[in-house]
């Protein structure tokens, strides 16, 4: 609703109610792209399967930047990825979140000290959401960062401020 | 007329060299781009497939996408225990094959011995650690067939091998658990009625996985005859691991160089024969890894046997590693091929040079020789078989 | 055959392209050969009936500091299961050496990587270019006197 978006003044019960149900419409069926970099996606492939399902959540894994909300940064993040990591953030559409999966993507993970190709964080180059922590995080860790963003998605609104 | 070649690169005028391809572009040919993000390219890597129409005339794999700077870490360490993370990290599937080629090649430089207890319990770790390797190897492999069914079965029975993993080290998938001289923990009391218990629950699961994939019409129609790989090609080439069991070639260092104790277990080493389409095709080498996964139950059956319960795992690690100046090369079958390690000492405290041989990163300079000739979707299906992982192949 | 044995081989067909061995007093015996002859060395051990070194299984570049630099060949056979390691020595005013990407094909990637990591040159080799990290970096980062950049292309690179 780009065109609703932050238009109005003060919350009244038209603009409550849309926001409630537009807000339970986008945490319902976040539409995840598949983006696993490294050891981190094998983790979230696990939490794909159906041990640790994600599909209760409404969540499956999309090839195409275009048709996905939430970019899952599963991975270390080097400097000759960073420039696609940006072009793929690019390409999705509004509105659109960032999980940054691992240390390796929240702040440069174990090679922090001696990495010369590696970005010490992906927030660097887009904006995160949420951060889940690990190394890598246990299929229940990245369940709870997916249940942060959809906490942090309903508190979104339609009104200013 | 100008030619876009690369997402990053200068406009290339289509009479210049193209890098990799090492001549022009032909007027009938085309660049379609594969990667680094793409569902069916196993992780980070950029595939730049040269085209006439649907057939793929050259195949130009770019890497580093992943590269993580392992070797300059290393240098930087202040021990050699400190390695062991890191060495992890580079086949993230199967790290404990990683840190038994560590940890061979360390003890070798440093004159160690370790006991009975702690050289079956490497084993056992190491032969489950291949099971879930193949496990991820040809349930992903399935899905890039396009059939996904196979890959939840997989994944199933991985979480299985993960649980003993827990249980012993406390970590799912990066363990940090072999060490120089031994192990980090003891093997908790239910360690080998666990292991045990796998292999009564694993044996039927693989004529399971039969059943749903191997002999599947279509799936045979896809693989059987598609990327011949021929025996000469492949040793040229250093190919290793059932890539090169799968064209027929009869090598495995756990036979043919051994290490540890694989010298008193009994295996077979399946090869490739060629039975549904040509020697050395796709289907041959994803059904080296099934019989594979098989002779690993077996191995570990005997080796729980013949494992002593009695022993402390932690004796033989040494207080200070300062080893003299030398130099060692190790080698040791991973689930994805050979595994090597250069590490040469100064006699300090800190590794002066840990060189990597990452068998994938062998397996996929292999690509290109497989591939000329077939269709776009095969390039998925040859990609597939060779089953490489990114974080060896960049390191 | 003993690496010993192979020096032999190789001092009596090459005479003075063949610098040294040394076997005794070290864990890992090698033998060391000059730049400028690696690729007939490496065409006769592979195709000579005694030795058949027909897998190359390691090609390593070295920093020794000091301004010298090496290359390591780990040569195995799978006929004859022996092994052999092979040494070239480089200063840093000539990081040249012949390609054996001829020779074994495993060599190109090989090559490409000790060229990227240690700015070695091998002559011969068809398309020697960077092969992990990008086309435009600045710098041989495994060499011990590396500097880290501080940005690139715009990203802070230290933490």
């Amino acid at each position: 609703m780009g065109l609703l978006d932050q238009r109005f003044e003060n919350s009244n019960v038209f603009v409550t109610s849309m926001d409630y149900m537009l807000n339970w419409a986008r945490l319902s069926s976040l539409w995840g792209m598949q983006f696993g970099l490294a050891c981190c996606a094998i983790e979230m492939m696990a939490t794909g399967a159906s041990h640790y399902d994600f599909d209760r959540f409404g969540t499956f894994f999309r090839g195409s930047p275009r048709q996905s909300d939430v970019m899952i940064v599963a991975g270390t993040v080097t400097l000759k990825m960073a420039s696609r990591i940006k072009t793929l953030y690019d390409q999705m559409s509004e509105p659109r979140y960032v999980i940054s999966m691992g240390s390796c993507s929240n702040c440069g993970g174990p090679y922090w000290e001696h990495g010369y190709h590696v970005l010490k964080g992906v927030d660097r180059i887009i904006p995160v959401d949420v951060y889940v922590p690990g190394c890598p995080p246990r299929p229940e860790a990245l369940m709870e960062g997916l249940m942060k963003l959809q906490e942090k998605i309903r508190k979104e609104s339609l009104a200013k401020g | 007329m100008i030619t876009t070649a690369t997402t990053d690169g200068p406009t290339i005028r289509r009479t210049e060299t193209i890098p990799g391809l090492r001549r022009s572009l032909r007027a009938h040919e085309m660049i379609v781009n594969m990667g680094p993000q793409h569902p069916s390219t196993h992780g980070v890597l950029r595939l730049e497939l040269i085209v006439d129409g649907e057939i793929v005339v050259d195949v130009i794999p770019h890497i580093g996408y992943l590269h993580r700077c392992f070797e300059k870490h290393c240098e930087h360490m202040t021990n050699y225990q400190q390695v062991v993370p890191y060495a992890d990290r580079m086949d993230y599937v199967a790290a404990m094959s990683n840190e038994f080629g560590y940890v061979v090649a360390a003890e070798r430089l440093l004159g160690i011995k370790v006991s009975d207890k702690v050289e079956f319990t490497r084993v056992i770790m190491a032969e489950l650690s291949r099971i879930a390797s193949h496990l991820i190897a040809l349930g992903t492999y399935g899905m890039d067939i396009g059939a996904f069914t196979p890959f939840l079965f997989c994944m199933r029975d991985r979480e299985h091998i993960l649980d003993i993993f827990e249980t012993t080290c406390g970590a799912r998938l990066l363990y940090n658990y072999m060490w120089i001289g031994g192990l980090s923990h003891d093997p908790p009391a239910s360690f080998k009625d666990k292991v045990r218990d796998f292999c009564r629950y694993f044996k039927p699961k693989i004529n399971e996985l039969n059943e749903l994939l191997s002999y599947n019409k279509i799936f045979i129609e896809r693989t059987a005859g598609v990327g011949v790989l021929p025996p000469e090609v492949a040793v040229n080439y250093a190919v290793s691991g059932p890539t090169l069991r799968g064209s027929g070639v009869q090598w495995d260092l756990r036979r043919n160089d051994p290490y540890s104790v694989y010298d008193r277990l009994q295996f077979d080493i399946p090869v490739g024969k060629g039975i549904k389409g040509r020697v050395g095709d796709c289907w041959d080498r994803y059904m080296v890894r099934v019989e594979e996964m098989a002779q690993s139950v077996r191995i570990m059956e005997q080796a729980v046997e013949m494992m002593p319960s009695e022993g402390d795992v932690q004796s033989a690690i040494p207080k200070r590693i300062r080893p003299a100046a030398g130099e060692v090369y190790a080698r040791t079958e991973t689930p994805k091929g050979e595994l090597g390690y250069y590490i040469v000492s100064d006699g300090t405290a800190s590794p002066f040079r840990v060189k990597v041989k990452a068998p994938s990163f062998v397996n996929l300079s292999a690509l290109p020789a497989m591939s000329r000739g077939a269709m776009i979707s095969d390039v998925v299906a040859i990609l597939g078989s060779i089953d490489i992982v990114l974080g060896e192949v960049d390191r | 055959m003993t690496t010993v044995e192979i020096f032999g081989l190789l001092k009596e067909k090459f005479g003075d392209a063949i610098l040294e061995s040394k076997t005794e007093g070290v864990p890992s015996p090698y033998v060391a050969v000059a730049p400028h002859s690696v690729l007939n060395v490496a065409l006769f051990l592979r195709d000579n009936e005694q030795t058949r070194f027909d897998v190359l299984m390691c090609l390593s570049g070295m920093d020794y500091m000091a301004g010298k630099f090496g290359v390591v060949y780990h040569l195995d056979s799978m006929p004859l299961r022996h092994k052999l390691t092979l040494k070239v020595h480089l200063t840093a005013e000539n990081l040249h050496v012949q390609s054996v990407e001829s020779v074994w094909k495993t060599a190109d990637w090989h090559e490409r990587e000790a060229f990227d990591m240690y700015g070695i040159v091998f002559d011969g080799h068809p398309d020697l270019r960077r092969i992990l990290m990008p086309d435009d970096w600045e710098g041989y980062p495994l060499r011990k006197d590396f500097k880290v950049p501080q940005y690139y292309n715009g990203m802070k690179v230290p933490y």
